[in-house]
């Protein structure tokens, strides 16, 4: 083996960096699900009846569904009984400010280097911060509050604003969508919740950092985001999770809705835990993104960094229903050892001239699998209709791969569809290029994925981009050789 | 500076390199001149520490090391450098950011203070006019949708921004119209000190019109079969390889 190899070989064997566990009782709810389950978390978060109604509709519809396998990813029988779905951290009330916050916790996150103290500070950047399924803190409200902006955990908004969350709760992915939001709707227990007035551009970005913690629970996070007519919202999410020894499933639904004149920009860098060398323990990530341009002239773009979890099933849409609106979804999507990844996107154009873009940058290195699947389907009365979709991968090593699925559904003659598509090895040849100019193999590696990747990376508000960045090549450590 | 002796090297089991000796002093020039396949190629990328080649005999000492032991980045960041016959395109990656990220890499080496983007641009500024490169180059990703000629010079600005004691020119005429072979060289020529060294590998002899060899080595089936000095580019470049091609024997002694 060459020296580079062997270096490269040596950083592989890191452990995985944000893998630990905080110690904090949790009040969870015995393991399985039932009717009297969804009943007792519904219960237990005081929620309104037809909230109740809702749940209990949704899991009638999962116990009639079958789990899909149509993935290109293979992972053992997923036991649903044997799954918690519920857990929080126990605490008595709910904190009115960061100091009623248990300190563990805090200290959890100052580990991911989120400093929530110095956030409120440091301006720019809201967090709601989701601890395992409840949040516990949330930061910048006032200032949100001023403008008219909602930004508050799910069940505080199904409090608080019980008429936005009715009104708009399942109008994106509806309880039956699919198996996994179908479990979501029954069983999501706290999520995030944004509704940006008509006119309102949303002076921050806003950020939710998603943790798993809870041994052997589930995760079920339900976001809604909502942008009035002429709002602008641009949202980040991101996450680490501990080193777990058995996989933890997370199934998590998405929705958002832009109406007329309005954009949402979603970023997302996802590292949750991918297992081990040999694929053990990672998060399986069965997710359901959408998004609705619901009103004319509006805009959705989806970004997302994806670096970890064992499994990922996950395909941010859009579907394009008012004249003229604009669906774009940009992704970075890394596989390692023994990751297995199925991802992509579906853009649906129902309205007029309405237009998608599509980039997707698949990386594969080690044992894994990286599959891109998209689907661009256009209505018949989508006159004017465009997409461009791009789908690169990049092999690191003869052990991976790496598949492309794009579909296309064409029923309106005036729409116009591009889409282009290539696979290439990292060269050999550019490493040793790098190193003949002094660069090391890992900063070159570094070097040319970023580069690879540049058109996702542009897309990402400047911090998160900086973070994704770091990320890849952590990510990519040891797959050269 | 660096001092070859009797190299052996092959590639996929091949023997390319059979027994070559070369002695290069701070400031000289030398050229290696040959028919194709003769090896020129090989012999720049053993110096340069490409992988796909195997040293199975021989050692080379350069500046008093055993450069055979030394890391590609290593050579590199200890100042040598290789101008690619088929320089890589790096898409995505702009020519400043990876050009400050190698200069950055030899600084650190040396243990000197990296360089900031503001002292970089001036730096890297000054020395494009040298290939007479327009700065919207800079951001442009590496080599990608360069032409020959913009590659070549692309080259020489990385040997500028670098400062190398001993340049390695593989083939850098080749694709170029006569203009860009005349700012390639006298980029190089610029460059060129009483403290640095360069070999100058071509197949032709019109680069040496430009840049002047103190020393001119025929390269013939892995091995050096004649010195002299630049009058041998022009002989070689009036009788063709033929001539010289019979004087590769076992006993063919080089100078």
């Amino acid at each position: 083996m060459s020296t580079d190899a062997q270096d490269l070989e040596k950083l592989t064997g890191q452990e995985y960096k944000y893998g630990f566990v905080t110690d904090i009782e949790s009040d969870t709810v015995p393991k399985g699900l039932s009717e009297d389950v969804i009943r007792m978390i519904s219960a237990k978060k005081e929620e309104p009846e037809w909230l109740l109604e809702w749940r209990l509709k949704a899991y009638r519809m999962w116990l009639k569904m079958v789990e899909p396998h149509w993935a290109n990813v293979e992972y053992p029988a997923i036991d649903y009984q044997d799954i918690s779905y519920y857990s929080a951290p126990k605490q008595k009330a709910a904190p009115k400010s960061l100091d009623e916050v248990d300190p563990e916790l805090l200290a959890t996150y100052e580990k991911l280097g989120i400093p929530l103290r110095e956030q409120e500070m440091l301006a720019g950047v809201a967090v709601d911060a989701v601890f395992d399924s409840v949040s516990v803190a949330t930061t910048f409200k006032d200032k949100l509050k001023d403008l008219g902006i909602v930004f508050c955990s799910f069940s505080e908004a199904v409090r608080e604003h019980p008429e936005l969350v009715q009104r708009f709760l399942g109008s994106v992915v509806p309880q039956g969508d699919n198996f996994y939001a179908a479990l979501n709707s029954a069983v999501f227990t706290d999520g995030s919740f944004v509704y940006v007035p008509k006119g309102v551009r949303c002076p921050m970005e806003l950020s939710t950092y998603f943790r798993i913690n809870s041994l052997g629970t589930g995760q079920f996070e339900r976001t809604l985001i909502v942008a009035d007519e002429g709002a602008y919202v641009s949202y980040l999410e991101g996450c680490t999770a501990p080193v777990r020894d058995e996989n933890q499933l997370h199934a998590a639904v998405v929705e958002l809705v832009a109406l007329d004149n309005a954009e949402i920009k979603y970023s997302t860098v996802q590292n949750w835990y991918p297992g081990d060398k040999d694929g053990k323990g990672g998060i399986y990530n069965f997710v359901t993104k959408r998004g609705k341009c619901a009103g004319v002239r509006s805009k959705i773009s989806w970004t997302q960094v994806e670096t970890g979890s064992s499994i990922t099933w996950k395909y941010p849409s859009c579907i394009l229903q008012g004249d003229h609106s604009v669906g774009e979804f940009y992704s970075v999507a890394v596989t390692n050892n023994r990751q297995q990844a199925d991802t992509g996107t579906k853009m649906i154009h129902i309205g007029k001239n309405t237009s998608s873009t599509i980039v997707s940058k698949g990386i594969s290195a080690g044992h894994s699998q990286n599959t891109y699947r998209g689907q661009v389907k256009i209505m018949k009365g989508a006159d004017g209709a465009r997409n461009f979709s791009q789908c690169d991968s990049m092999l690191m090593g003869d052990k991976c791969g790496a598949h492309t699925f794009p579909y296309i559904e064409n029923r309106n003659s005036s729409a116009q569809l591009e889409h282009e598509a290539t696979t290439s090895k990292i060269g050999e040849d550019q490493i040793f290029y790098c190193n003949q100019r002094g660069i090391s193999s890992e900063d070159a590696v570094n070097m040319i994925v970023n580069g690879f990747c540049k058109e996702v990376f542009r897309e990402l508000p400047m911090e998160f981009a900086v973070e994704a960045q770091k990320l890849l090549g952590i990510s990519l450590e040891g797959s050269v050789g | 500076m660096l001092e070859i002796r009797n190299l052996h090297a092959r590639v996929e089991g091949k023997e390319i390199l059979k027994g070559i000796n070369l002695t290069v002093n701070p400031g000289e020039i030398h050229a290696i001149m040959g028919p194709n396949g003769s090896g020129k190629s090989t012999l720049a990328g053993v110096l340069a520490g490409r992988e796909i080649y195997e040293v199975t005999e021989g050692e080379v000492l350069y500046r008093g090391q055993n450069l055979l032991e030394l890391d590609p980045a290593a050579r590199a960041c200890e100042g040598m450098f290789l101008a690619f016959q088929y320089p890589v395109e790096i898409p995505g990656v702009s020519n400043t950011y990876f050009l400050k990220a190698a200069l950055n890499a030899v600084r650190k080496y040396h243990g000197e203070e990296e360089y900031d983007s503001f002292d970089f641009l001036a730096l890297v500024k000054e020395k494009m006019k040298l290939v007479e490169m327009d700065p919207s180059f800079l951001n442009r990703p590496v080599n990608e949708g360069f032409s020959g000629g913009e590659k070549k010079r692309n080259e020489i600005l990385q040997m500028a921004v670098l400062n190398p004691l001993l340049s390695i020119l593989d083939e850098t005429d080749s694709g170029l119209d006569i203009d860009a072979l005349r700012i390639v060289a006298s980029g190089v020529n610029k460059l060129h000190t009483p403290d640095n060294a360069a070999i100058v590998v071509t197949h032709y002899q019109r680069l040496l019109d430009y840049i002047v060899p103190d020393f001119v080595h025929v390269l013939v089936n892995g091995r050096i079969v004649k010195s002299g000095d630049k009058d041998l580019a022009f002989d070689l470049e009036a009788q063709g390889y033929d001539w010289v091609k019979d004087l590769e024997e076992p006993t063919a002694e080089t100078v």
